[in-house]
């Protein structure tokens, strides 16, 4: 399994490396433009030099290139620098890789937003696993009985009411109505005691739980899809017959076995955190890493774009492999060698 | 009396076939019929309450506008004073084609790439890192790419909305059937390793076979969920391209954009989100029930008990 | 026009001194919320109005606009006038008086060296500047001393209030931004971030995309103001939702740019927590006309190409078919579905200041669609077996886009239902925005391109000068393949007598006169129908009721009075 994962990793590399080719031709042929959304007063003349500014004049190759020595160089390079302090060559003139909307380095704006995003998406992801597994399991357990149908007319509900309705609609509840919640995130709040800790609660709960309802409909049906699959072998007659506890029968065997496309669900999830949540993220306006990419989307803010997906392929690549090797742990007949 | 009694089994046995027995296994399935009959009535109302009920969802009544329910209105009208239920029928037709068609289409990749992926052991790394491309490609900037690519291409061959229609199953099938190739993979990896498949292979079934008699039936399951989730996401995802402009044109409601419409309306006419939203829900509550008791009827374990 | 001049300033200092009977920061925290959120505190490397805006509470113009659209002084002492001398009689120069005393925020003096740095930042050929229109045909800025600007010009103008006039063109420190010239521009983030200015606020932390916090700014030259001590400017989100928050659940003091759909915003301002507050500049909806034949069917160097008229629209350059387009269409009722008291109907693509409104075509107000059939049958388009009307095998069908909005997509629906009535063919086709405004030569669907038949957008002009808004329509602005669809005459409009009007107007000086060439010039184009107004648009903006001292205009930033924001009870 070790040299599994070592191969695995190093073949990651070249992987990424197209992956990120691919992205970055995507990018460049996409038809929006980085001043479509400047005021059309600005004469054609005046956006061309915008966009000369920026760089585009130059061929696509060159770009893609300047962006990979800015990216797998500049960057770690300057990372090193601000960790250690020391100074590596000439730190002046090195070029970060600059956003083009707001003119200031990516990975600071990623940085900046992390923790909202952390908080809100991570969150829900932690609530609605949390949720999703027990109702899972039960649904299996209790095939049929009321639980089970009420479950699956939750997820159900859950899954096929797109976010920005149940959001709008948590908003007009809490906010409106009962003005329990409020309905802008306030990113400049800091934790430092109890109350604005408890300010912090109070404005995570509508974003925590419209994305958490969405994400458990989703993981509950899979488990128990599987959970119903596993209840039904042969080894749970075994283990019953062996005089196992029903509980230990249930969740140490039938549950362990039943966990790969459970697993194979959350890895997937997981970069889908750092991917933000575009449209809960607009809707409370938690404005974490989801809003900074379809700003830059709509802004044609190739650099900024370009990086956040890159990113984001890295931790595809990355949890699918934590998943590979989950399989074998999960079920020791899986082998990759 | 045991005459009478090996005379029905023997005529059992004759009877029965296995599409026989999964179908008299899923009228037995409560859930699925429910989901069956459901099922059947939308469709029914979208193909042919138009004919019935011929009032154009395009018309635009101003001074009738954010009627609430009536008679003269059945679901209420928007803010232009189109009528609902018109394009609740009329848009049911377009969000249950491409829901339908997307879902098939990603699933049909999905199991396919899984299924090889998992049971060929040359082709799990290649596949697999495909699959990771896809998933990591920006989906915003690539459907922005495919629509400017291929619109005008398909329009003068198909007709604007025959073409678009094409364009956006394609689009919403070829981005979403990662996820199933992912865990059909997963399921098949541990699958392939138990006695049964080492038995068959034993004997010199070929993998073809294998693949489809010994592990297509164990991955169904999760293969019905997908299926589930693939149509309520292809119905939200197609709202969500027609929103941007890439989908269809504003004139043709469907479910999806009706409700997307609506939601600002929400305090003032609920009828306009509540119809939509309940259409889209009772839709994917329906096809998870046919497909828990397609998943039920194709176990050979359950069929026997 | 001096008279009001000197009167608006009079309104606005008596206006000042009685809300300022408190003393700075008194009022504690402003809460703004701006749906689309300020990426940078730097007008001139990202031109978008909410950076403008966001920018106009630190940076200051030397003049702005007031509310009705007259230029207000605001850093010097009086507005330079031919009159006053601080025009030059040949009109190649104007020369500014700076107030004395007034400080940046770091407390350093404020002097005419920083309008003359400003000129060199925002005129550098490799800094992309993205107001350089402002200094369109400035070939310099002078400090005759501490406190006087000059700005000479090429060329005599006749309105030569550009330059350091209105929140798209304020002063920068000079200090601050040295080292910021041409291609370093982007690399000063901290002060494109947090900007020293003289404005009544200061930047404390700037979350690009986000949020920004400021505070009141100790060295203003207004002892007593602003009365807020901090403002938070939150952005994100969509509008209808910022419109609640400051409405219905009252969490933020003012919301910008609320395009929502009337029964919306009037049901939430009945909630009573604050109210919506509308000013309209010279932003018109209107529909674009083809000129030229957009056929899918030709070739790349064919298709909305213009080709010196050699490839004219089958029907839409037959001004007859345009009219009775336009007769079909109840403006009345666009107004009252999609904008409520935010719009108005107009005939004109100027509709605005009153000295260039024209009042020729006031008759579309009424739609006709009666009197519409009978000019198409006059002119000889019969319907034909499908409804639909022709003449001569050309068939009156249209492809119609615009952007994708959802008010937009309303108007299109109705319009669509009157062409249809009248026996027009309409399909539609809406177009994300960052698309259909971004120019990119490779994509069919920009609205330069014009792929299509009819479109819609909203333009305006900023200031109140419209000269150059209507040299857009010149021949030569047609957009082509040569220019990589560059150009500013969508419709492809060309008409020598045109070009005619907008030469004379750049040579004369008295403003009846060019009032009167500026409506010639609108009459032209709206009579040969090549657009067809619709709505004279407004801005749209929310305040709570706890917040006074709101003067809503749409010729310069909404926060431009901002220092006399108060708290009301």
């Amino acid at each position: 399994m070790f040299t599994y994962t070592l191969r695995r990793l190093a073949f990651a590399v070249p992987t990424l490396l197209i992956i990120s080719f691919i992205i970055f031709v995507i990018l460049d042929m996409a038809p929006n433009d980085p001043t479509a959304s400047l005021p059309l007063t600005i004469p054609p003349e005046v956006r061309q030099q915008i966009r000369d500014a920026l760089g585009l004049d130059q061929p696509m190759p060159i770009r893609y290139f300047k962006w990979c020595v800015q990216f797998f160089w500049n960057e770690p390079v300057n990372l090193i620098e601000q960790w250690t302090g020391w100074t590596i060559g000439d730190s002046e003139s090195r070029l970060r890789v600059i956003s083009w909307q707001t003119r200031s380095p990516v990975v600071d704006l990623i940085a900046e937003r992390m923790p909202q995003t952390l908080w809100v998406v991570g969150m829900s992801y932690v609530v609605g696993i949390l949720i999703a597994i027990p109702i899972g399991v039960i649904s299996a357990y209790k095939q049929y009985s009321w639980f089970d149908q009420f479950g699956t007319l939750f997820s159900m509900a859950g899954f096929s009411v797109p976010t920005f309705f149940t959001g709008l609609l948590f908003i007009v509840i809490f906010s409106v109505n009962l003005q329990w919640f409020p309905s802008v995130y306030d990113t400049t709040h800091r934790v430092t005691d109890w109350d604005s800790f408890w300010f912090q609660v109070r404005q995570m709960i509508m974003p925590v739980m419209v994305l958490a309802l969405f994400n458990a409909s989703q993981i509950s049906r899979f488990m128990r899809a599987s959970m119903l699959d596993n209840l039904q072998q042969d080894y749970v007659r075994t283990a019953r017959a062996k005089g196992l506890r029903e509980r230990a029968v249930l969740l140490i065997h039938v549950l362990r076995n039943s966990m790969i496309p459970v697993v194979t669900v959350i890895a997937l999830g997981v970069p889908q955190i750092f991917g933000g949540a575009i449209i809960t993220e607009q809707i409370f306006r938690v404005n974490g890493l989801g809003q900074l990419l379809i700003v830059g989307i709509q802004s044609a803010d190739i650099p900024l774009v370009q990086t956040l997906t890159f990113i984001f392929a890295v931790l595809i690549v990355l949890f699918n492999l934590v998943a590979d090797v989950l399989y074998g742990i999960l079920d020791p007949r899986i082998r990759y060698d | 009396m045991t005459d009478a009694v090996a005379d029905t089994a023997i005529q059992e046995t004759q009877h029965r076939s296995l599409w026989g027995d999964v179908w008299v296994q899923y009228r037995s399935h409560t859930g699925a019929m429910i989901g069956t009959v459901i099922f059947v009535a939308i469709c029914l109302l979208v193909l042919l309450g138009p004919i019935f009920y011929d009032v154009d969802p395009n018309f635009t009544n101003v001074r009738d506008r954010n009627a609430p329910m009536s008679w003269a209105y059945p679901m209420g009208s928007d803010n232009l004073g189109r009528d609902m239920f018109a394009a609740i029928l009329h848009g049911g037709r377009i969000s249950l084609a491409v829901g339908l068609t997307a879902m098939l289409l990603s699933l049909f990749v999905g199991t396919f790439i899984g299924l090889l992926a998992g049971y060929f052991k040359w082709l799990d790394g290649p596949l697999m890192r495909l699959t990771d491309l896809f998933l990591a490609l920006p989906l915003l900037p690539l459907l922005l790419v495919v629509v400017m690519l291929f619109r005008d291409v398909l329009r003068p061959i198909f007709g604007p909305e025959l073409g678009i229609f094409l364009l956006i199953v394609f689009l919403i099938g070829i981005t979403s059937w990662m996820q199933t190739a992912r865990i059909v993979r997963g399921d098949v990896l541990a699958l392939k390793e138990r006695e049964f498949v080492l038995a068959a292979r034993s004997i010199g079934t070929p993998p073809r076979r294998i693949i489809m008699r010994h592990l297509m039936p164990n991955i169904l399951s999760p293969i019905m969920v997908s299926a589930t989730l693939g149509v309520a996401n292809a119905i939200i995802t197609e709202s969500a391209l027609s929103f941007l402009g890439l989908g269809f044109p504003s004139d043709v409601p469907t479910w999806g954009r009706l409700l997307f419409d609506g939601k600002d309306f929400l305090t003032l006419t609920p009828a306009r989100v509540i119809w939509p939203g309940l259409m889209i829900s009772l839709t994917v509550l329906s096809v998870n029930f046919m497909g828990d008791g397609l998943r039920d009827a194709l176990d050979p374990r359950i069929r026997g008990r | 026009m001096r008279l009001t001049h000197l009167l608006g300033t009079a309104v606005v200092l008596a206006l000042g001194a009685s809300a300022a009977m408190a003393e700075r920061g008194a009022d504690g925290q402003l809460n703004i919320i701006y749906w689309q959120a300020p990426s940078t505190m730097n007008p001139f490397l990202s031109g978008g109005t909410k950076e403008v805006e966001a920018a106009s509470m630190v940076l200051e113009p030397l003049a702005s606009y007031d509310q009705d659209g007259n230029i207000v002084p605001r850093l010097v002492e009086q507005l330079p006038t031919v009159e006053n001398g601080g025009v030059a009689a040949d009109l190649t120069s104007i020369t500014w008086k700076i107030k004395p005393g007034i400080l940046w925020s770091d407390g350093t003096p404020f002097t005419a060296n920083d309008a003359v740095f400003t000129w060199q930042y925002c005129t550098h050929p490799e800094g992309g500047c993205s107001q350089s229109s402002y200094f369109d045909g400035v070939t310099s800025v002078e400090a005759v001393d501490d406190l006087t600007v000059k700005v000479i010009f090429a060329e005599p103008k006749p309105y030569p209030y550009t330059a350091f006039a209105g929140s798209e063109s304020p002063v920068l420190q000079a200090a601050q931004f040295a080292d910021c010239l041409g291609a370093k521009a982007p690399e000063c983030t901290d002060a494109n971030f947090g900007p020293i200015g003289t404005g009544p606020f200061v930047v404390t932390d700037f979350k690009p995309n986000d949020v920004i916090s400021l505070e009141a700014n100790p060295n203003y030259r207004e002892a007593d103001k602003p009365a807020f001590g901090s403002v938070l400017f939150k952005g994100g989100g969509d509008a209808a939702s910022a419109a609640r928050s400051v409405l219905e659940t009252g969490e933020f003091d003012y919301a910008w740019n609320l395009q929502i759909e009337p029964e919306i915003l009037t049901q939430m301002e009945a909630a009573g927590k604050g109210s919506v507050v509308v000013s309209f500049q010279t932003s018109v909806e209107r529909l674009h006309l083809n000129q030229t034949n957009a056929d899918s069917g030709l070739s790349a160097e064919e298709r909305s190409v213009y080709n010196d008229g050699n490839n004219p629209h089958p029907f839409l350059t037959d001004p007859e078919v345009g009219k009775a387009l336009s007769m079909a269409i109840d403006r009345e009722l666009l107004v009252e579905v999609g904008y409520g008291k935010t719009g108005q109907v107009t005939c004109n693509v100027l509709p605005a200041p009153e000295l260039y409104a024209s009042t020729a075509n006031d008759g579309c107000k009424t739609q006709d669609l009666e009197g519409a059939k009978a000019v198409l049958d006059a002119a000889g388009w019969v319907p034909g077996g499908d409804g639909v009307r022709e003449k001569d095998g050309v068939r009156l069908s249209v492809l119609y886009q615009t952007s994708t909005n959802s008010v937009r997509q309303g108007t299109q629906a109705l319009i669509k239902q009157w062409w249809n009535e009248l026996g027009v063919e309409v399909e539609l086709r809406n177009i994300d925005a960052s698309v259909f405004f971004g120019g990119d030569p490779a994509s069919p669907d920009t609205f330069q391109k014009f792929y299509a038949d009819i479109e819609m957008y909203t333009n305006n002009f900023s200031g109140a000068d419209p000269e150059a808004y209507m040299a857009n329509w010149r021949c030569s602005e047609i957009p082509g393949p040569g220019t990589q669809w560059q150009g500013s005459n969508i419709q492809r409009f060309c008409k020598p007598e045109y070009d005619a009007l907008v030469d004379e107007m750049a040579k004369t000086a008295d403003l009846a006169t060019r009032g009167e060439l500026a409506k010639a010039m609108n009459d032209m184009i709206i009579q040969e129908y090549s657009i067809i107004p619709l709505i004279h648009r407004g801005g749209t903006s929310a305040h709570a009721n706890t917040l006074g001292g709101v003067k809503m205009t749409d010729w310069d930033s909404e926060l431009w009075n901002i220092a006399d924001w108060h708290r009301v009870e």
